[in-house]
């Protein structure tokens, strides 16, 4: 019997591959300090690649000891003889113009990002850059408001901030912390992945073109080891970093008992709770762009879905239908739904917990989907038969793999769902709307989506209970890291 | 022939109840060449007893209505009110003059009347509704953080012990407190003020000891949400910051000192016990283009 349709033949799109010609990149790129390119002292450089083709992009400075050390001082040096000294207003005018370029630049940025990172140019173009540019804009305004930010109290810059970036969303996450920081009145040293430096040395060349002054912005290339530098340096006062909850916990330890402030966005393992009575056909689109969404290298995927009992079967059906139709392949082409893993060293993991999740005995299910030959590449994945005790239910894989789980009663959901020791996000599906108050009340998590998943926004806060960090990033909640109060 | 003297026995507090340390051992804290008494030397057991009793509380506590948290926290004050001069007393026994000591029990109880008054107000104040761009309504409310873990001032025996727990139970989480070791009879006191202050046992729970034995405990528990430290001792900090990573607790370094400052009273010592909660929903927009789901 033959009813539905089989994406891998009957529904073939013809190749809707964005253009790659406009875009400017270098062969080779310095370390930006002190508002120049300069050569890294350390003399490494590394190659960094498309994860999609395996071929070479740019060869990207290696920074050391001493270029770590010059990039803290430009910025110290910018901030105690210009940032610091400069009104609110004025600072705002040159965020605002980060914010204009970028969205001047946005293809540009959009295609680079997708290049570099594996992640499809649909989100890259609709979501990433756009929305780095909104933060920016966002915080802009902020710059000369700060006192009523916080009532009955003085804010104040810190200093010099040391922000580590992660590689699941490049840009994004530098907007989100070089915005709020220079808004605040402090100067930045930035290290982007080592996997996707490029559009933070593209950033490089907008904040050159906005004349921001020498210095208030450093740009650091290199792996963790260049990061370690820069967290353990004297001179910072402020640690921002988004990275696995094992990598915060050793920059924890390293900045115990200093007067270091931290911002730590870290891992995590949401359950996303699908209820009876919810509307299934959006609950299912839900949970498909919960956790496939950016090939699931997302903190706050939603890589537990928790299904209840009496709509399990009929939720199954509708989500295996779904994911046949996801299209995996060329990040380039607009019509990609899943991208490439964003590095060997990743799609390791994830494969490594896909065959942990089999030996421990939970189903697996993965569509007929083509995947290419050459790049890293990960099927869209789900699990049935999952026990609370595995480790594909425990462990955050940020890989595009859903844990399933069944339950029946509101009270045994939200016992199961916090048992973990994360709590960045959750999801609730219901019509029900005490329902919902009553799961988003309970749950513990730093937010809560319900009716919908993986939404950003700059005015909204966001950052984790438990072991998925401290502090939050967006909105007012999100100036407070970077200032201090008599 | 006068009149042989009742010595009182000081216990701590778990759970509401008013164990002996199953330690079994005390130790004789002393002032003006006078023993004040015989104290609990608590153990890492009885603060795991402790961490039990705070936790199966948390629940219920963060839950009552803010109104209800307000009226418990008035209800302290007015007991402690009822019972001024044995506080009187005991800072006296530790050392105080009798005005400073007058003094301190009065800010005691306005500093508890202070937070009461926080408890349905503070919500307001760190809460917001987030214009996001896309058809959302969106808004952030501080959560409690959880299990708190106090070290209270070693100098301030009452007052410094009551502006750390205010806030904290003020912002719905509960807590384990260690008392000042050299100054610890308010603190047993105290306890006995909050068992009959409605204050739902196991919401704070009182310890006596060394702090030097308790710290890395206090410090490393992994089902301590965040760690309240008063003082400025840099090795005692740094080992709090070490332990303190293993499960990521929050630790707050407050400076000691000078508890009859205002600078102990105001809401952003609830909201450095909280936890930013960001709620989305879809708003359904008829007839337009476009789902907010």
């Amino acid at each position: 019997m033959k009813n539905k349709i089989d994406y891998s033949s009957d529904w073939n799109l013809d190749p809707a591959p964005e253009s790659t010609g406009h875009i400017k990149l270098k062969k080779k790129y310095d370390l930006f300090i002190g508002g120049k390119w300069v050569k890294p002292k350390s003399g490494k450089y590394f190659a960094t690649i498309n994860p999609a083709t395996e071929q070479k992009i740019a060869d990207v400075a290696e920074a050391g000891q001493a270029d770590v050390d010059a990039a803290v001082k430009a910025a110290k040096k910018a901030y105690d003889t210009v940032w610091s000294k400069l009104s609110g207003k004025e600072r705002g005018k040159y965020i605002y113009r980060i914010a204009r370029l970028i969205q001047e630049k946005a293809r540009e940025f959009s295609v680079i990002e997708s290049l570099d990172s594996g992640k499809v140019i649909r989100e890259s173009r609709d979501i990433d850059i756009p929305l780095a540019a909104a933060h920016f804009f966002y915080y802009a305004g902020w710059a000369d408001k700060l006192a009523y930010a916080f009532p009955n109290r003085q804010p104040k810059s810190l200093g010099v901030a040391a922000q580590i970036t992660p590689w699941n969303f490049p840009m994004l996450m530098i907007a989100w912390k070089i915005a709020p920081a220079l808004a605040a009145g402090n100067t930045v040293v930035l290290k982007p992945a080592e996997t996707t430096s490029l559009t933070a040395l593209k950033l490089a060349e907008v904040i050159q073109e906005a004349g921001l002054p020498e210095g208030v912005v450093n740009i650091v290339t290199g792996y963790g080891k260049t990061g370690a530098m820069m967290v353990e340096h004297k001179d910072i006062a402020k640690v921002a970093f988004t990275g696995s909850t094992g990598v915060g916990k050793i920059i924890m330890k390293s900045i115990a008992g200093t007067n270091k402030k931290s911002t730590m966005e870290l891992g995590g393992k949401a359950a996303n709770i699908i209820f009876e009575d919810a509307p299934l056909d959006q609950a299912v689109e839900g949970i498909i762009n919960g956790i496939y969404f950016n090939q699931g290298h997302v903190c706050c995927a939603g890589s537990r879905l928790f299904v209840q009992e009496s709509v399990y079967d009929v939720v199954l059906r509708k989500l295996k239908d779904r994911m046949e139709s996801l299209y995996v392949g060329d990040p380039m082409d607009k019509n990609t739904d899943i991208g490439a893993i964003n590095s060997k060293k990743q799609l390791d993991v994830i494969n490594d917990y896909i065959k942990i999740g089999k030996a421990e005995g939970a189903e697996i299910y993965q569509p007929k989907c083509k995947i290419p030959k050459k790049g890293f590449w990960c099927k869209p994945t789900l699990f049935t038969n999952v026990a609370q005790s595995n480790r594909i239910a425990q462990e955050e894989i940020f890989g595009p793999v859903l844990a399933i789980q069944t339950f029946r009663t509101v009270d045994e959901v939200i016992t199961k769902a916090n048992n973990t020791p994360y709590g960045l996000s959750a999801g609730v599906w219901t019509d029900k709307g005490s329902k919902i108050f009553n799961l988003t009340s309970q749950l513990k998590a730093g937010v809560v989506w319900a009716n919908t998943y993986n939404k950003f926004d700059p005015t909204s806060p966001f950052g984790g209970y438990k072991e998925s960090g401290h502090g939050r990033e967006g909105g007012l909640h999100g100036l407070e890291p970077y200032l201090k109060f008599d | 022939m006068s009149r042989i003297e009742i010595v009182k026995t000081y216990k701590i507090y778990i759970g509401g109840k008013f164990p002996r340390t199953e330690s079994g051992r005390y130790y004789q804290p002393e002032a003006n060449g006078k023993v004040l008494g015989n104290i609990c030397l608590s153990s890492r057991k009885d603060f795991r007893n402790a961490v039990v009793a705070a936790r199966s509380a948390q629940g219920g506590w963060s839950a009552k209505s803010a109104y209800n948290r307000s009226q418990i926290l008035y209800r302290i004050a007015e007991i402690l009110e009822g019972r001024k001069n044995q506080f009187i007393e005991e800072l006296i026994q530790q050392g105080s003059k009798k005005a400073q000591a007058e003094k301190e029990v009065d800010l005691s109880i306005d500093r508890l009347i202070y937070f009461a008054g926080w408890c349905d107000k503070y919500t307001q104040i760190f809460s917001s509704v987030n214009p996001v761009a896309s058809s959302h309504f969106n808004f952030s409310v501080p959560e409690p953080t959880g299990l708190v873990a106090i070290l209270a001032p070693e100098e301030s025996g009452l007052l410094g012990l009551i502006s750390q727990i205010a806030p904290t139970i003020a912002g719905g989480n509960t807590c384990i407190v260690l008392a000042s070791e050299n100054k610890p009879l308010c603190s047993v006191t105290l306890a006995e003020v909050l068992s009959t202050s409605d204050v739902p046992g196991g919401v704070i729970n009182i310890l006596t000891g060394n702090r030097k034995e308790l710290i890395p405990h206090f410090a490393a528990h992994m089902d301590v949400n965040a760690l309240v430290y008063s003082g400025d001792n840099a090795a005692e900090i740094k080992s709090i910051h070490e332990a303190a990573v293993d499960n990521l607790k929050r630790v707050i370094i407050r400076d000691g000192g000078n508890y009859v400052s205002d600078k102990h009273e105001n809401p952003y010592l609830i909201s450095s016990l909280q936890e930013t909660k960001t709620t989305w929903h879809p708003i359904e927009k008829i007839g337009a283009a476009g789902s907010g789901y």
